[in-house]
This record gives structure tokens, C-alpha cells and sequence, in this order.
């Protein structure tokens, strides 16, 4: 037995974690001392010498920044390790230094020291660390000195269990449903019941897992491929085909020819330019990312970008949209169990921006959305791009090919996060969900990213692993084909996991490949080059069988036919809602400017720039448009435009989100957020004709017939939408039960939440437009037409809505040959600057202008005889435009008409808009810029 | 004219050493991405090369301190291969994580050390280039540099900056916005002999005008591109 050695490593001048962690503690109105202080330690498990010690402390420790000691600490303080089996790649890199000087050590481990001075004592410090630094979920931590995590590595069973099944009722069969977690229908069990009393044996705990795993709602989208039975729409009772089955319709009959395949595999795949395709995709992460926001939100970004490597194309840019409850939310009013919205976004936005950036890949556009309903259900949606030189997809495996699985070792991480997503979140599913979340390792996906990329040739399937892990991926891949697997040839991370648990893990970083034989070695020597590792597990048979061995023993047989198509269809009902479509209700503001100024500052409009600052949108130096753009580079831009730093043409990014829409109409959210994602790349110069869109659905219990009816709708509306505009869905996903159950014992549902990512082809990166303000004297119009919408808006969010909200913004029929018409305009060269008109209506548009641009305009004209309509309503379809004078005659032209002229760009500093009290520009930029993290 | 072999060295974690070779490429260099352990199996690549960059990332994840583990490598598997590189007069840079390589291993002086904000940050900045630098990176550029910084580690911290400027090895101060706090808004240093650059901005990130945030906007202009520091370097390593 070694000894253990541990270095305590402190920094000379005060440690910014420290300040960080004052400062969060004032947040909370937890008393911190000024003389809190954090230290990094290391342990090592070996028989070190003095000059052993003295050389790992001289690669540790850097005596400018540091300084380190081997002694004990005798102050007081707390630490903190990770729990056994959690990732820890600082350990990694403890052991790789020892390697590298010829130190021979056994074992290494990290953790965390937080100093407090004598003045805290042991209580208030345990609460300190409990609430604002360690998550118990993934570390552990005492007061004192702490000894670093040992994993549990007693032998497995190594075989697998067998659980009777056949003859169960179904009592027994609900039994088992709750004992195992399954979160399977009754029907569901009694069809895996009656298949084994037809094969005449008892199922393996393997086997049943891999069921409810392939079964969930995650991977099976049970409630998108449901027949749906529908009550209370416009034509009465009716059955609507599968919403999934809708979506694919509506993308088959738009018959876009830039699409190559769209809603198969991993991700969506278009070709806008000959000889390049483009794939896209957009995942959520809502579970994980409540309990563990870090690692959820990680993780979220790791999957996403592999689903983009899992149909082979190299990762460009990511996004993400990111929702949660309000960060002043009162301690008193957090429910039981849940983390706070503060910490919650923290920890979200810190495992994007530590995955994102250090993967090296640009995270460029996203949006972030507050609302009370998010407190206990954060929604994290990451989204991915990449690109690839056009190429037939593979579309093996064939019989024969070795099943190879590339990356990460295995281990106990993130068992059962398929089913897990399942589950309806209460008080304690932070303590029982733990083994669902997962650390990422973002450079082992940086590797793996460097050795598939341009090894096409050398497998004919590939896929990631994700939720479910090998038992989806390796399950998808087999179906119709067969695979017989040897769990005993799966790199672990260490002994003692079952062979369930090694077949389901959602250990990160791994993908799977089918390669030829012939293949092999060349593939070995790719991987082994940038340092991936690669296990041969087993081979595509063509049997049509899902075998799986542990060290020879079967521990599951299963008919690939019976795994994918056996599940019976589910049908489900619905209630349509009954949305005000008639009622146009006016809005009464009494200060127009004031109410300007607090809509600026509001959570929801006012600026991210702390957050966008905290992602590399930079690397690659393809990002033309950036989040955040103007004068002051403080401006919000619409979308985002990529393009290679040599490149003519780019792709343009748009989201569009509105949950307080769906609300009150949640077809018509679905057309104003498809309308806003539009928007959003039409006003940075992309072609309105050369888009396609992505769907995520984060929503409450679709069993609740009217939680299914406005899916439904929402559906409706997003083909709808996307016929409107000729822009097909190529790929979504949805995430369901984003419910949690209060100790009230009451359900607390998100609201209907749809994220649409619009992809845009940009025929001119060199000319894109920006929503600064150029020059004075120019003109500024308005395209498309006001309304008073107001159902959902910012205004009724600031102000609270009346008792009757009326309606929704509605569809606009004439949006797509307007978008159209302002693309002309720009290729003409006509615009000057442009921006969208979203949430807070036309006041915060033109607000948003001036303080990109750092100049005033003088808007003479409204677009509504109503003052709080003109400026405050959200009617869809329309957008800011900013024209030098000589060129209005040809942009109206160009535009037939449908522009509106607004005023003039002014050098006097001032939004001035008739009927309101003229408004600095600086308290624009003031009400705007108020921190968001 | 032939071009001048350059030679971009990356480690695990590595991720702007794609975004370096196009600009070297641009400023008229052949360029090899080359593996740490790759160069370290064969060191003669350094012999062949005339100008190298340590480029810029994340290597082994900034685990227990950003770009020591890979400065460990090089130190341990390369030996004094890199000060004979150097000694040569032939140009290297680190950028970035290549900076806090090439402060660890020595080649560089002074330390990068958390930002003093405490947070990883990504926003363009204004580089002033010091008149009185030994560089060859920066030699007989008087305009402001302007381009990206993306790091959490990249306040410099060194015990004497007065005499470290007195030697002509600040070369690259920032303009009116320190974003790290670093000392004496110090954002690129020299060795004392001028070919060795390390600095945290990434000027491989400003290449072309259209790069540059405000190019439609007064602000921009070639005059300012990142690429000039590289078009020093390759010039210099032509006259080799």
C-alpha cells in the first residue's frame, strides 16, 4: 500500500474563485468573512521520495502565481472531492505529469479547499459550501481535511439477472415498472410479457433495461409517433395523424431541393451550395441540467455536437437557447429540492461556455428567457452545425462489419438518463437521479472530432453515444441487421459495473462506427495518432439479433424487429384549445418612454452580453456577424452569419422563442416564432428562399389531454409556418413531462415552449447588414403592418395583462413575399441597416438601433392611429429599415409598397418619437446594459 | 520565392492550430500542423522548419494550471531542441495557450495567471505595439493591432515589468481596456534576443478586413490586421 501525499496549492494573490464565491454569497444574504480563500489540492497515492515530491511540485506549483505545501492544513476550511466515478481529468493530467518525470505513482485524485477565517464557524461554513459551492449530486465534502474518492470496485456479478416475467398481472407488471424505474406503459409491459411467454423463458435485467431504454420517450418519441384522438377543435372530434408523421409530410410536400435528408439519423442534412453539405441540429438537456446544471449543460453541448459527427460532418458553430426561473427568486419562495434559478443559470452557462470553448468550436447564437414556470424545469436546448464536402451517406452497417466503439472508457455515469427524462421531477430527484448525470470531457471530443473527420471511407454507419448509450446506439444501428457484442471487450474506467450497467452507461465521449474488416487497421492507426482509443466489440451479423455477451454468457437476445417495431402504438387523446382569434384588444401606456426604458431593461430584452462574452464566438474566425454588434459592440444583432475567412458565401442563424405566446395560442406561437427565426436571418442578408428550420418542443405531460392539445396545434402551426414560407423541417426533437410536483403535491408545468433554429444560406458574407445605425439623415421604414396583438406580449409581461388579452400576435400571409422583396433590396444594395421587430413592439426596435449605432433617430410617423399599439404590439412579420434618402423611391419600389416611412436617423443623440418624450440615447444604453450575470 | 517552412505545433486540446495555419499561409508560409508527440518522435521537423508557433487552445485541458502539462511535454521530450530553434534566430510565437506554454518552459518570462475577474472572456481588443520592442513580430508597425481575446488565464504577472520594458521586451501593451489585469496592460512579451513573441490575443483571428466586427463602420481597415504580425515573422525567417 502506498502512501498518500497531498499537495495543498494556494495562489499569492487573492484566488478571483474567492471573490466569485463572496459575491454569490452576498446574492443569497449568506454572511461570508472577506478572508475566504480557495486552494486546489492533489493527491497522490505513491512511494514519492523528497526529490519525487520536490519535482511534481515544480510542475504543479508555478512559484509567480503559487505556492504549495505537502503539509496538512490546520486552519479551518472545508473540502471537497468528487464522488467515486465521476470524471475527473485533472486527476488525468496529475497522472500524465508523473509519467512524463519518471514518477511512479499508484493512484490520483483532486479536490477543493475553501479557507474561512475562525470567524465562521463550522455550521454556516457547511451551508456556505452547501448552497453556493458543491452540488451533492457529483462531489462530496467535509469540514477539515478530506480523502479523495475511492471507487467502488468490488466484483460485479457479471452475470446478468434473471427476472420473472411471464404470468405477471398487471399489479405484478406495474411492480416491476416502479421497481426498475422503467417508466414504461402498461400496454408496453404487457407486450414484453406476452413476447417472452411466447419464447417460453424469463427476461434478463439486461434485456429489460435495453426495452424501457429503446421504449422511452426520449428515444422512442412515443407521444410524436401516437395516434391522437382530438375533441374540441373547429371540425369537431377527429384523429390527426402522428405529429412526427405531420412534420415529415410537410417537409416531403414544401420539396425543397437543397434538402438531403431530413428527420433520419443524428441530424438534418441540406446542401445550399453545390459540393457542401451542411448538418444541423438542436437537442435539449432540461433533466440533467436541473440537478447538475454544469454537467448538464456540459454534456448537452458534447451530445449535440456529436450528433453532427454522427452523420459525419466536421462541427462548425453551436447555439443555445437556455430558460430559467428569475434570478432575484426570494430563498423563501424556492421549492423544496429544487437549486436556485442564480446557481441554475450559473452552472448552465459556465458548461456550455467550458465545453464550447474548449472543444473549439464558436457558440454564436442562443437566447436566454426568464420566467417563474422555469424554476424547477430549467430547459437547456444546445444546438450544433457542421459542414462537409457532399458525399453519398453511409448507409451500412452490412453483415460483417465489426461493431467498433471509439473514445471514453465506461462507467457508472449517467445510468438510465433515457428513462430518467421520463420523469416527473419532485423534492428528492436530485438525490435519486445522480447516477444520470454525467461531467463531460471535451477534449477527448476534440480528438475524436480529429480522427473521424476525413476517416469517411473507412466505416459505413457511425452514430453517437447518447442517451441509452451502447444499448441505443448499437441498438439503432442493428436494426433489420443484427449485432452480437462481448460487454468484456468495453474499455471501463473501473471493475464492479454490472453488465446492464455497462450496456446502458451514458458515459460521454464515445461514438460507435461499423467498419469493414479490411478497414480496421487503418482506422486503429488514425485513432491512435491523435490519442483515441478503439475497441472491437463484436460484429453486424445480418441475423437480425441483438445479442449481447458478458465474458460469453448471453446476457440478452433480442429480435431487432420485436425492439424497434413491437412497441404498440400508442394513442393518446386530446383537447384543443379554444384561442381568442377575434378580439384585437388596445393596450392604454400612460409614459410611453418610461415604459421604453423599463422594457429595455427587462430580463428577457435587456442585453446578454455578460453571457455572450463568457463563449469563444471568435475561433474559427468565421463568425461575419457576431451576437453583439454596432458601434459600441453592445448592439443585439438578429441572426448570426458564419463564413469561412476566404469564403464568398456564409450561412445565416436565426432563433425565434415565445412561450408567453403559446399561453394564449400556441399555433399561433409556433407561426410567430417560425416568423421570428425568418426574421431573424432575412435582416442579416441571408435568402429567405434557402432556409431550413429545426423543431424543439419542451413541454408539460402530454397525457393530459390538454397539455397533448396544444402539442398538437403547435404542430399544426409549425407546418403551417413552414409551407407559408417554404422553409422544411429537416430534423427536431422533443423533450416531454418537463413537469415537476411540489411538496404542495401540485403539478407545475413549463409552458409550451417551441424553439425554432432557422438556417439560412447567405450568398454575400461581405455585405451582410447589421442593425446599427449607419448615418444621419437617413430614412427609416417599416415593412409589414401593426396590429394591436398583445396576447403574451412584453408589455402585458412588464405591466400585467388585462382580464381579457385578445389576441396573439397572428400569422401574416404577406411575410414571405415581403422577406423576399427586402432580400432584393439588400442584394441591390439599398439597405443600410435593418433589425427585427420582436419582443417590446416597435419602440425597442428602434431603441435597439440607436444604441448599436450610438445615434438618435426622429420617427414622425406611426403605424397605427393607437400610440401603445404603434409601439408596444408584437404583430409578426415585420422589420426596421434604415435607407439612404436618394434610395427610398427604388426600396419602395422594390418593396410594392409595403414600407412604411417611419423618420429619419438623427446625430442628436435622441430617440424622439411623436407622442412620447424624447429619450437619450445614453439612457437607452443604460436601461439596455444592466448586468445579466 | 519559396515559401518559408513554418511549423504549428499542437497538443491534446489544441484548437486554434487550423485558424493559425491559414494565417501563416496568407502571409506566404508552407505550413505542417504537427502532433507535440509527433515532433517529439521526430524532432528533425524543428530542424527543417524556419519559423514555429505554439498556437492556441485548451491543451490537456488547462487542467492544474493552462499549458503546463504540454510545456512539461516539450521540456521533457524535446529537450533543449527549442532554445537551439531559437538561438538560430528563426521566429517562434505562442499565442494564447502557446504563450503559457512558452512562459513555463522557460523560453518566455513571467507567468499567466486567472483572470482577475475570475471568468473565461471573449471580446475584441486594441493592441498598442511598443515602440521601443525588440520583436521581429511587431518590428515597424506603429498602427494598433486589433484583434480577439478568448481565454480565462491570461493575466501576465511578472516581478519586474519596469525592467522587463527597459529591455525592450514588452511588445504588444493594451489600448485603453486592460481585460485581464494584466500587469502594466502587458499583452504580448519578447525574449530578450526579439524572436520569440508570446502574447494572449489572437491575431490569426483578424486576417482579412471582413473579420473585423466593425468593418462596415469607420474602425476597421488593413491597417490594423492581426495578420501583420505574422507577415513580420515570415518575413523575418525568409532573411534567415
Amino acid at each position: 500500500m502506498a502512501t498518500r501525499h497531498r499537495l495543498t496549492i494556494r495562489t499569492l494573490d487573492r484566488d478571483p474563485r474567492a471573490t466569485a464565491l463572496a459575491t454569490a454569497a452576498e446574492h443569497v444574504g449568506l454572511p461570508i468573512p472577506e478572508t475566504i480563500a480557495i486552494a486546489d489540492i492533489v493527491f497522490v497515492d505513491a512511494p514519492l521520495e523528497a526529490d519525487d515530491r520536490d519535482r511534481l511540485h515544480a510542475v504543479l506549483v508555478d512559484p509567480l502565481l503559487q505556492k504549495g505545501s505537502w503539509d496538512l492544513p490546520t486552519t479551518p476550511g472545508v473540502e471537497i472531492t468528487l464522488l467515486p466515478g465521476v470524471t475527473d481529468t485533472a486527476a488525468d493530467a496529475v497522472r500524465h505529469a508523473a509519467a512524463q518525470l519518471g514518477v511512479d505513482i499508484d493512484s490520483a485524485a483532486t479536490g477543493r479547499r475553501i479557507e474561512f477565517s475562525d470567524a465562521v464557524d463550522d455550521e454556516t461554513a457547511d451551508d456556505i459550501v452547501r448552497r453556493l459551492v458543491a452540488n451533492p449530486v457529483i462531489e462530496r465534502w467535509q469540514t477539515g481535511t478530506i480523502e479523495p474518492p475511492h471507487v467502488d470496485d468490488r466484483p460485479s456479478y457479471a452475470a446478468a439477472e434473471v427476472i420473472v416475467i411471464r404470468g405477471l398481472d398487471d399489479g405484478g407488471l406495474t411492480e416491476l415498472n416502479e421497481q426498475r424505474s422503467l417508466y414504461l406503459d402498461i400496454e408496453e409491459l404487457r407486450v414484453i410479457r406476452d413476447e417472452f411467454e411466447r419464447l417460453g423463458r424469463d427476461i434478463t435485467d439486461v434485456e429489460i433495461e435495453v426495452l424501457a431504454q429503446t421504449w422511452s420517450e426520449h428515444c422512442a418519441h412515443k407521444t410524436f409517433r401516437a395516434i391522437i384522438d382530438v375533441t374540441g377543435g373547429p371540425d369537431g372530434d377527429d384523429t390527426v395523424a402522428p405529429l412526427l408523421v405531420q412534420l415529415r409530410d410537410c417537409t416531403d410536400s414544401i420539396d425543397a431541393p437543397f434538402v438531403r435528408s431530413a428527420f433520419v439519423g443524428n441530424a438534418g442534412v441540406i446542401e445550399f451550395t453545390d459540393g457542401t453539405t451542411i448538418a444541423l441540429k438542436a437537442e435539449t438537456h432540461n433533466h440533467p441540467s436541473a440537478v447538475e446544471p454544469f454537467g448538464g449543460a456540459n454534456t448537452g453541448v458534447g451530445g449535440v455536437i456529436r450528433d453532427v459527427l454522427g452523420i459525419a460532418h466536421r462541427p462548425i458553430a453551436v447555439t443555445d437557447v437556455l430558460c430559467f426561473g428569475p434570478a432575484d427568486l426570494p430563498l423563501g419562495k424556492l421549492p423544496d429540492g429544487a437549486l436556485h434559478p442564480q446557481r441554475i443559470r450559473q452552472g448552465v452557462i459556465d458548461g456550455v461556455a467550458d465545453y464550447g470553448n474548449k472543444i473549439g468550436l464558436p457558440t454564436v447564437a442562443g437566447a436566454i428567457l426568464y420566467d417563474p414556470a422555469y424554476t424547477t424545469n430549467p430547459l437547456v436546448f444546445a444546438g450544433c452545425i457542421g459542414t462537409a464536402p457532399s458525399r453519398p451517406l453511409h448507409d451500412g452497417p452490412f453483415p460483417g462489419d465489426r461493431v467498433v466503439v471509439l473514445g471514453g472508457a465506461t462507467g457508472r455515469d449517467g445510468i438510465r438518463g433515457a428513462t430518467f427524462s421520463s420523469a416527473t421531477m419532485d423534492a428528492t430527484t436530485g438525490e435519486v437521479a445522480g447516477a444520470s448525470v454525467q461531467i463531460g470531457d471535451p477534449i477527448v471530443e476534440k480528438l475524436l472530432i480529429d480522427a473521424l473527420i476525413g476517416a469517411e471511407d473507412l466505416y459505413s454507419a457511425i452514430t453517437d453515444c447518447g442517451a441509452g448509450g451502447l444499448s441505443s446506439a448499437i441498438g439503432e444501428m442493428a436494426e433489420g441487421v443484427g449485432a452480437d457484442v462481448e460487454l468484456d471487450l468495453v474499455p471501463r474506467k473501473y471493475a464492479g459495473l454490472e453488465p446492464w450497467e455497462v450496456w446502458l452507461s451514458e458515459a460521454q465521449e464515445r461514438m460507435v462506427v461499423a467498419v469493414p474488416p479490411q478497414h480496421l487497421e487503418a482506422l486503429r492507426q488514425r485513432c491512435s495518432r491523435v490519442g483515441v482509443d478503439v475497441a472491437d466489440i463484436g460484429s453486424f451479423t445480418g441475423d437480425g439479433r441483438l445479442v449481447v455477451r458478458n465474458n460469453a454468457a448471453v446476457v440478452a437476445d433480442l429480435d431487432t424487429a420485436f425492439l424497434h417495431d413491437g412497441r404498440p402504438q400508442r394513442r393518446m387523446t386530446a383537447e384543443l384549445p379554444m384561442p381568442n382569434r377575434t378580439e384585437r384588444i388596445a393596450r392604454t401606456v400612460a409614459d410611453p418612454a418610461a415604459t421604453l426604458l423599463e422594457l429595455l431593461a427587462h430580463p428577457n430584452i435587456a442585453s446578454k452580453a455578460a453571457t455572450i462574452h463568457r463563449y469563444d464566438h471568435e475561433i474559427l474566425g468565421a463568425t461575419v456577424v457576431r451576437p453583439l454588434v454596432g458601434a459600441a459592440g453592445d448592439g443585439p444583432a438578429d441572426g448570426v452569419v458564419l463564413a469561412s475567412p476566404l469564403a464568398h458565401e456564409g450561412i445565416a442563424i436565426g432563433i425565434g422563442v415565445n412561450p408567453w405566446y403559446g399561453l394564449h395560442d400556441p399555433e399561433a406561437m409556433a407561426y410567430a416564432v417560425v416568423d421570428e427565426a425568418m426574421r431573424n436571418i432575412v435582416a442579416v442578408g441571408a435568402d429567405p428562399d434557402r432556409v431550413a428550420l429545426l423543431d424543439n418542443f419542451s413541454w408539460g405531460d402530454p397525457r393530459r389531454p390538454s397539455t397533448l392539445g396544444e402539442l398538437v396545434v403547435a404542430v399544426e402551426g409549425c407546418c403551417g409556418a413552414a409551407r407559408m414560407y417554404g422553409a422544411p423541417f429537416v430534423s427536431g426533437k422533443d423533450s416531454l413531462n418537463n413537469e415537476y410536483i411540489g411538496s404542495d403535491g401540485q403539478r407545475h408545468a413549463v409552458p409550451p415552449t417551441l424553439v425554432i433554429t432557422a438556417i439560412a444560406h447567405v450568398p454575400d458574407a461581405d455585405h451582410c447588414i447589421t442593425p446599427d445605425l449607419a448615418e444621419p439623415g437617413n430614412v427609416l421604414l417599416l415593412v409589414g403592418d401593426t396590429d394591436a396583438e398583445f396576447a403574451g406580449s412584453h408589455l402585458d409581461l412588464l405591466r400585467g395583462a388585462p382580464k381579457n388579452p385578445g389576441v396573439a400576435p397572428s400569422p401574416v400571409p404577406e411575410a414571405p413575399a415581403d422577406y423576399r422583396h427586402l432580400h432584393a433590396a439588400m442584394r441591390a444594395g439599398l439597405v443600410e441597416s435593418c433589425h427585427d421587430v420582436s419582443e417590446g413592439g416597435l419602440a425597442v426596435a428602434l431603441a435597439e438601433m440607436c444604441i448599436a449605432g450610438r445615434l438618435g433617430a426622429n420617427i414622425d410617423t406611426l403605424p397605427h392611429d393607437d400610440l401603445a399599439t404603434a409601439l408596444f404590439a408584437e404583430s409578426c412579420g415585420r422589420l426596421v429599415v434604415e435607407v439612404q434618402p436618394q434610395k427610398v423611391v427604388a426600396f419602395t419600389k422594390v418593396m410594392e409598397a409595403r414600407a412604411l416611412r417611419l423618420g429619419t436617423v438623427t446625430d442628436d443623440s435622441t430617440l424622439s418619437i411623436v407622442g412620447t418624450s424624447p429619450v437619450a440615447v445614453q439612457s437607452l444604453v443604460a436601461a439596455f446594459n444592466q448586468v445579466d450575470a | 520565392m519559396s515559401r518559408v517552412p513554418a511549423l504549428v505545433i499542437s497538443g491534446p486540446g489544441t484548437n486554434r492550430d487550423h485558424d493559425v495555419e491559414l494565417a501563416l499561409e496568407l502571409a506566404g508560409a508552407s505550413v505542417q500542423v504537427v502532433l507535440a508527440d509527433e515532433l517529439i518522435r521526430r524532432p528533425a521537423m524543428l530542424d527543417e522548419a524556419r519559423l514555429a508557433v505554439v498556437a492556441g487552445g485548451f491543451s490537456y485541458a488547462d487542467s492544474l494550471g493552462a499549458g503546463r502539462m504540454l510545456a512539461l511535454d516539450l521540456a521533457v521530450g524535446l529537450g533543449d531542441r527549442l532554445s537551439t530553434f531559437v538561438e538560430a534566430g528563426r521566429p517562434l510565437i505562442g499565442i494564447c495557450n502557446g504563450f503559457q506554454v512558452l512562459t513555463r518552459t522557460g523560453l518566455l518570462p513571467g507567468a499567466l495567471g486567472h483572470n482577475a475577474h475570475g471568468r473565461f472572456e471573449c471580446r475584441w481588443v486594441v493592441l498598442d505595439p511598443v515602440p521601443n520592442s525588440v520583436s521581429v513580430w511587431t518590428k515597424g508597425i506603429d498602427d494598433t493591432i486589433h484583434c480577439p481575446i478568448a481565454h480565462g488565464e491570461g493575466r501576465y504577472v511578472h516581478p519586474d515589468p519596469e525592467a522587463l520594458a527597459a529591455a525592450g521586451q514588452v511588445a504588444l501593451r493594451y489600448r485603453s481596456t486592460n481585460p485581464n489585469g494584466s500587469v502594466a496592460d502587458i499583452a504580448g512579451v519578447s525574449d530578450a534576443s526579439g524572436v520569440v513573441l508570446g502574447l494572449m490575443p489572437h491575431p490569426e483571428n483578424h486576417i482579412v478586413p471582413r473579420q473585423h466586427p466593425r468593418h462596415r463602420r469607420a474602425g476597421g481597415g488593413s491597417q490594423h490586421l492581426g495578420l501583420r504580425l505574422f507577415d513580420n515573422g515570415v518575413e523575418h525567417a525568409k532573411e534567415l
